[in-house]
Formats: C-alpha cells, sequence, structure tokens
C-alpha cells in the first residue's frame, strides 16, 4: 500500500445490476463524501453525474459491479468496474443517442444513449476497456480547479 | 420565486418537503429522459416531468434541484415519495398539463429578469 500513502480516501460502493430502486446510491454517497471533505462544489457536481452515469450503465448493462472512489493529492478518480456482458464497440457506445438498452429501460426514461456522452462531458480523463462476456472498466479523473490550468471547454455547472 | 409561490402558481399539491417552500427557484427543465436531466437541468431548478420511480429522487438529490414537479396528474410511486421523505426531497404534483405548467413558470420567471 506504499503508493497510496498519500490517498486521504478510498472507498468502494457495491453495484447491483437490475436493481433499479437502489440505483443512484453509490452515486448520492460519492457526493456526500465530496461534499464532507470540503471538494469545490462544481467538481463535486461533475464527479457525481459522473458516477451516476457509470452507475446507471451497471444496473442497465452488467450482472453487478463496484465504483471506487479515490480521493488524493492530484484529484478525485473513480472508477466503475462490472461483471457482464461487456462493450462489443466502444467507439459506437460513445455516440450521443446510441444505445442497446432494452425498452423496458428507456420506459423508465433510462438507456438514452446520453450516459457515456455526459461522463465524457464532465470527466477530465476517461479511459473504457471492455472485453465481451466479461465486463467493463470505466476509469475517469478529475482535477482539482487550481490545478487545471488549461481548460478548453466549460464544464456543466 | 419561493417554492411557495410556485405552488400558488401551479395550482400544485406539496407532497414531500413542506420545511423547504421557502427556497428560491432559479430556473425550470423539462424532461422525462433521465441523462438528459442529468446532462442540463441545474441547481436550484425545478424538473418536470412525468416518470414516477424512485430514481427522479437520486438525479434531484444529485443535481441539488429545488424540486420535482411530477405533471399531467402524473403521482409518484409509494417508494418515490418514501425516498424524498428520507432525502428531503421536494416533491410537487399538479394537475395541468406539462405544457400549460412550463407556460406560467416561463411567464413568471422572465417578469423581472434578475
Amino acid at each position: 500500500m506504499t503508493e497510496l500513502t498519500e490517498t486521504r480516501v478510498l472507498l468502494e460502493f457495491p453495484v447491483e445490476g437490475g436493481n433499479f430502486p437502489a440505483a443512484g446510491e453509490a452515486a448520492s454517497k460519492v457526493k456526500k463524501t465530496l461534499q464532507k471533505l470540503g471538494i469545490d462544489s462544481n467538481l463535486t457536481r461533475r464527479v457525481s453525474i459522473a458516477t451516476y452515469e457509470a452507475e446507471m450503465n451497471i444496473v442497465i448493462h452488467a450482472d453487478y459491479g463496484k465504483i471506487t472512489l479515490q480521493v488524493d493529492p492530484d484529484g478525485i478518480w473513480i472508477r466503475a468496474e462490472d461483471r457482464g456482458k461487456g462493450i462489443p464497440d466502444i467507439s459506437q457506445a460513445m455516440i450521443e443517442g446510441f444505445s442497446t438498452a432494452p425498452e423496458r429501460v428507456r420506459e423508465m426514461g433510462f438507456g438514452a444513449g446520453m450516459g457515456l456522452p455526459n461522463i465524457k462531458k464532465c470527466a477530465d480523463l476517461l479511459e473504457i476497456s471492455s472485453k465481451l462476456n466479461i465486463g467493463t472498466t470505466v476509469a475517469m479523473g478529475f482535477y482539482y480547479p487550481t490545478a487545471k490550468r488549461e481548460s478548453g471547454q466549460s464544464k456543466p455547472n | 420565486m419561493t417554492l411557495r409561490e410556485l405552488v400558488q402558481l401551479i395550482e400544485a399539491e406539496v407532497v414531500t418537503g413542506e420545511g423547504r417552500l421557502d427556497e428560491k427557484v432559479t430556473g425550470v427543465y423539462v424532461s422525462d429522459l433521465l441523462s438528459d436531466v442529468m446532462g442540463h437541468a441545474r441547481e436550484g431548478e425545478v424538473w418536470l416531468t412525468i416518470q414516477t420511480h424512485t430514481n427522479v429522487v437520486a438525479v434531484a438529490l444529485l443535481l441539488n434541484l429545488a424540486a420535482v414537479i411530477f405533471t399531467a396528474d402524473a403521482k409518484p410511486d409509494p417508494l418515490t415519495v418514501e425516498k424524498a421523505q428520507n432525502e428531503g426531497t421536494v416533491l410537487l404534483t399538479t394537475n395541468l398539463s406539462t405544457f400549460e405548467t412550463a407556460g406560467r413558470l416561463y411567464c413568471k420567471l422572465n417578469e423581472n429578469p434578475a
């Protein structure tokens, strides 16, 4: 654990595939944790939105997964890992409006094909890896406002 | 405009969050797609929707929305009400259509531009 000596917070939240009533709880806990730490409110909001979308993707598409929050001096890191069917074509999944969500889920207002695009807008760093019928990992990074000198585009607030 | 004024204006019923009615409403977002709301609604806004399941509360909480307004006689699920009570989220219902609700709010919010 030597590499984590500077880590201030490292938390893990389980996410259950198909459990819609509980969906959003991991994102909510992440948000509350960041608020307690006194993280900038706009940054907290971006992390919360991205975490929520990653969590919903696990609930909608995967069997189960977990979300890890790491807060360290360099930034805030969210990792959403799942076991499930995986993403056959990640670049296609990144296109706004593209969705493979079932009709039943779409009727609830999910699966509009905006989840990954929303994550991309909110996160400073994004890395997605996926193996078919094994699972997907979405890793996101967020820099603190002062550490971010160049911002090419404004993030939603 | 405060939530209390809004309740009068759109003939709403307060389902949960009675204690927060003096809070200010900064704007309105209308959508039934949750990711659309996540991507575009802003803190302090009210959200007009006919989605009634529990995830509505999760979205409202994460975005710090002023209230969720169920329009066109839509009623929140019992589990949604329970979650909103636990989290302190304001839920309102109105018999008015989404168009009528949004229209009244638009007129009111543009009366006195900030």
